[in-house]
């Protein structure tokens, strides 16, 4: 199904969840709790339609047709 | 000779001087923004030679193309992080920005900044205090940066800002601080720790500020975009310290006039 990440066209499974498409997205193997299983911190925060969703909740929130997600990271500034 | 001070030069800043923010001790009164560098071992190396305890990031769309993570440099060379609001215009966006990067970097801290346009960079102050008051409502610890306008300190603080951070000069522009005066008069009503952000060009200003009564400095441009930002952000890490010595150490008061500081008693006579 499609959806819209990052303001572009992005594929994904049928009911996929945000931890499958945050894993597939960053390269990192994700536990049940959102934290990357390889221990890095990952720093990245996802808003699903306009509302920030907790990595605790990532695995029980599947995405749907259409969907609007926002994947954020620390970068330069300030 | 015995200096019983609490701030001398010899200790100052690593163990008796911290910045004591949130309940958090920071070594360093030098905050440093990460904007303009041109690289991430550049930034490195010029934050570890500023000694910095606390940096500012921006929150952008994750770029599965950047290389090296800026987040985890921080996180190795054990600087604390503080994301900001920048290119935020609403409290709306703000607010929603402070959220992601509370949850990105697990920490609820955040740097404030809702600008009014991007001609100017300057604060909108409506939006600002409208944001300030729903940030604390949420939790956040809000570093409010605003204007140098002593009357709009004074209400963050009140809405429960963490500490207040006016400016010296609009963003990037290196003009120093334009109204000490105003800066002045913000500290001198403060209860919360005030930082001079924005506007920063040299170590001077640095010193300035914190002669001045702020509690720290926050700056980024002065540092990323100098000839040698390693060497620059050491020169900030002494400004800061020669500054807070000297405002603990209480200056002369300004005279009209010249006062020898030689006696004129005692001189030879040449006939």
């Amino acid at each position: 199904m499609n959806i819209t990440l990052n303001g572009t066209g992005h594929t994904v499974a049928s009911g996929a969840s945000i931890t499958t498409l945050v894993s597939e997205v960053t390269g990192h193997s994700l536990a049940a709790d959102g934290q990357a299983t390889d221990g890095r911190k990952l720093g990245v925060a996802v808003a699903h339609n306009a509302q920030v969703v907790p990595r605790s909740q990532w695995s029980a929130t599947a995405l749907a047709e259409g969907d609007e997600v926002e994947l954020v990271t620390a970068v330069q500034g300030g | 000779m015995t200096d019983t001070r609490a701030i001398t030069a010899g200790n100052l800043p690593d163990l008796q001087d911290p910045l004591v923010i949130d309940g958090v001790h920071l070594p360093s009164r030098l905050i440093m923004g990460t904007g303009g560098a041109p690289s991430l071992d550049g930034l490195g190396a010029a934050l570890l030679a500023s000694g910095t305890s606390l940096t500012t990031v921006a929150m952008r769309r994750y770029s599965p193309s950047e290389t090296g993570s800026l987040f985890q440099l921080l996180v190795d060379h054990g600087i604390r992080v503080l994301p900001n609001t920048a290119g935020c215009f609403t409290a709306r966006d703000a607010v929603l920005t402070a959220e992601l990067a509370r949850e990105a970097l697990e920490t609820d801290w955040v740097k404030l900044e809702v600008i009014a346009d991007e001609h100017t960079l300057l604060p909108d102050a409506v939006e600002l205090v409208d944001a300030t008051e729903q940030l604390v409502n949420r939790g956040f610890k809000v570093f409010a940066y605003t204007n140098d306008d002593p009357v709009l300190a004074l209400r963050l603080e009140n809405l429960g800002a963490t500490a207040v951070m006016p400016l010296g000069a609009p963003i990037g522009t290196g003009l120093g601080i334009l109204n000490p005066h105003n800066i002045e008069l913000i500290v001198s009503r403060a209860s919360v720790p005030v930082v001079l952000d924005a506007g920063i060009g040299t170590a001077s200003d640095a010193a300035l500020a914190m002669e001045l009564g702020c509690d720290a400095v926050l700056l980024a441009t002065a540092v990323t975009r100098a000839q040698n930002p390693a060497m620059m952000g050491e020169a900030f890490k002494h400004a800061v310290i020669a500054g807070r010595l000297a405002r603990a150490a209480g200056r002369i008061p300004r005279r009209e006039h010249a006062l020898a500081s030689s006696a004129m008693e005692g001189r030879a006579e040449f006939l």
